[in-house]
């Protein structure tokens, strides 16, 4: 070994060693930590308050963990809390969220995919135009839209239904899904469009053949920006649905809100972590397609 | 014999810009056309508008005896090839070559068999269950050519083809596309901004520039007898030496600086005298002499020594210009040295300074 040693080049080789405690890291992961612990700390209050009967609550120590963990607020909000004449609890609201947002989404995510493509593919006369139209539009305040659309919805005689909520998301989803879209697409190669029309491709078969198959990333974002902004929507569900359609959302903000007896902050709580359970969820599963799809969407445009 | 394309006072503009100007180009059937010129000098939008992936402001486009000015690219008997192969990624190479014909409702017996005979011509049967990213660049390429082999047409557009490839690759594959041309005899259309492509693949090159062919030729008159002033100089590495003078004696000799250059053996149109003009010499087409030559000859001075390996390159300075002129290896000279040069005539171009047009 001795040996080796001698004719071996002498010093230092490999990789540098690194102190795992300089200042640096401290600095960095002591930031960290504070600010995870930031923005969990509501998240734990909510989720322990929401274990414990009402006794223990009024003892004041919202911190603390549950000394007798029950889960009955969780029953009550989901399918006992009163809004209202209506006592089946936030059940109601999930479904009229699930009906909203699952065609809302679908159709949205449909047509404003089809609408950047066509766009970046298929130029028109005046395509230029209309795409800063569509941009321009989601500038504009929603306030402002309000009334005239509830005139319009009347008119059209779906003013208080589903049917009339969905289009509104739908209508609303468009300038920045159309945007999104429009600029993933613009990031594929031109030429490959050609040879498919060279190859004889129409509009549909070019889109559903060779543009979908390529796009997975900027749908799962779509999905998501939509899924959580008509889930976490509230303005145009109070607006255009009626007591017995409202959204989760709506229906959470009427328990909260109630005045008669006593509040029930487990309840409130254990309502408010099942109403943000969905987004919640979808961001968990899809997070990283998320941050792809998003800096894909991004960089051109 | 009805030529297979025939482009007919073609003119594209993009809002007001004039891309291509009154085009009129005809290609015979089976003859292999190269569209050569500079980025933007609008050859790529030409083949563009012969596939019909650009529509055209006014004119006319036939190709074999039919009018598809305003037919569909599938419609038209073209098949294309790209710079970047432009494979569809999530199909298999199988899926790409079937992908045209499938829409054209071949049957799938038909399908077979055309992808199984393009597959040998291109050597490609071991990848056709791959997928593109599992290929290499020339792969990719061939397997692109395949997609417009498969498609059985008579003409093939093929835009740079070539230019993603290293070098290496790039010569092979060129001499490929020449074979498969004299195998198959389709007429194709070939773009390129290099000129060794050009040269070597083309039955004519058509030198584009600002939207206007400027010369439609076979390659080696356009080498050596290039009809204007662009053509003269974007041809050849180094590019043509470029002697200002003028035209005296009635035209019979050329002065440039104080050297009076006899123009016997010119072959051009009536020289005349002229005030401007130009003489091109290529840098192959003048010799180089250490003692002085019988006959007029001009005196310069060597300022640099190029090798280039098969021979070399001497860059004089003659009369205040700078000169390139190509010599065998052997005869290199140091810098300095005092030097006599003797000009082809019969090889050289004529140029009218103002017009830019030759002589």
């Amino acid at each position: 070994m001795a040996d080796v040693g001698m004719t071996a080049m002498t010093g230092p080789r490999g990789a540098k060693p690194r102190k795992t405690l300089s200042g640096r890291n401290i600095m960095l992961y002591g930031t960290l930590l504070v600010v995870c612990v930031y923005y969990l700390l509501p998240l734990w209050v909510m989720v322990m308050t929401s274990l414990k009967g009402m006794p223990e609550v009024r003892i004041g120590n919202i911190f603390a963990p549950p000394v007798e963990v029950t889960f009955q607020p969780w029953v009550k909000a989901w399918a006992e809390a009163c809004t209202g004449l209506n006592c089946d609890g936030l059940s109601r609201g999930f479904w009229n969220s699930v009906l909203i947002t699952v065609p809302s989404v679908i159709v949205s995510i449909a047509i404003a995919s089809v609408n950047g493509y066509a766009l970046i593919n298929w130029k028109f006369k005046g395509s230029d135009v209309f795409f800063t139209i569509l941009i321009f539009g989601s500038f504009i305040p929603y306030q402002i839209m309000l009334y005239p659309i509830v005139i319009l919805l009347r008119e059209m005689g779906i003013y208080g239904t589903l049917w009339g909520l969905i289009i509104v998301h739908t209508i609303f989803g468009m300038p920045i899904l159309t945007l999104l879209f429009r600029n993933y697409f613009s990031a594929i190669p031109e030429e490959l469009f050609k040879a498919a029309r060279v190859d004889g491709a129409g509009f549909w078969g070019i889109y559903f053949r060779i543009m979908l198959p390529m796009s997975l990333p900027i749908f799962v974002v779509a999905l998501i920006l939509q899924v959580t902004g008509i889930w976490n929507d509230f303005l145009f569900g109070v607006v255009f649905t009626k007591p017995d359609l409202y959204p989760m959302t709506v229906q959470l903000n009427n328990i909260v809100n109630s005045v008669q007896g006593v509040k029930e902050y487990n309840v409130n709580m254990a309502a408010t972590v099942l109403t943000g359970l969905v987004p919640l969820i979808v961001y968990f599963v899809s997070g990283k397609l998320f941050v792809r799809g998003i800096a894909a969407g991004a960089v051109k445009g | 014999m009805v030529n297979s394309i025939e482009v007919k006072d073609l003119t594209l503009n993009f809002g007001s810009v004039s891309v291509l100007k009154n085009m009129n180009l005809d290609v015979a059937e089976g003859e292999f056309v190269v569209l050569l010129g500079p980025s933007g000098c609008g050859k790529s939008t030409l083949l563009n508008c012969l596939a019909g992936l650009l529509d055209i402001t006014d004119g006319q486009i036939w190709i074999k005896g039919k009018n598809v000015t305003w037919s569909e690219p599938s419609e038209r008997g073209i098949g294309m090839v790209f710079q970047s192969y432009a494979l569809y990624p999530q199909m298999t190479v199988r899926g790409n070559l079937s992908f045209g014909l499938k829409n054209a409702k071949v049957p799938q017996a038909e399908i077979d068999k055309r992808i199984a005979r393009a597959a040998e011509i291109l050597q490609i049967q071991p990848l056709l269950d791959r997928k593109p990213a599992a290929l290499s660049g020339g792969q990719r390429q061939r397997v692109a050519i395949g997609r417009a082999l498969v498609r059985d047409v008579d003409v093939f557009l093929f835009d740079e083809p070539l230019s993603n490839l290293d070098a290496k690759l790039r010569s092979e594959l060129r001499v490929e596309i020449k074979r498969l041309h004299n195998q198959l005899g389709n007429t194709m259309v070939y773009v390129t901004h290099d000129q060794i492509e050009a040269l070597t693949l083309a039955d004519r090159i058509a030198v584009m520039k600002g939207g206007v062919i400027q010369q439609l030729a076979a390659p080696l008159e356009i080498y050596n007898r290039p009809s204007n002033l662009f053509v003269a100089g974007f041809l050849g590495s180094p590019s043509m030496n470029f002697l200002k003078g003028r035209t005296v004696d009635g035209g019979k000799a050329f002065q440039f600086g104080s050297t009076k250059i006899d123009l016997a053996g010119y072959e051009g149109g009536a020289v005349l005298e002229r005030d401007d003009a130009i003489l091109g010499v290529r840098p192959e087409h003048i010799t180089v002499s250490t003692t002085p030559v019988s006959g007029p000859s001009i005196p310069a001075e060597v300022e640099i020594d190029e090798h280039l390996g098969a021979d070399s390159l001497l860059w004089l300075k003659a009369e205040g210009a700078n000169m390139s002129v190509r010599v065998p290896v052997e005869g290199r000279l140091p810098a300095g040295t005092k030097v006599h040069l003797g000009l082809d005539i019969p090889k050289a171009s004529l140029f009218d300074a103002k017009t830019e047009q030759r002589i």
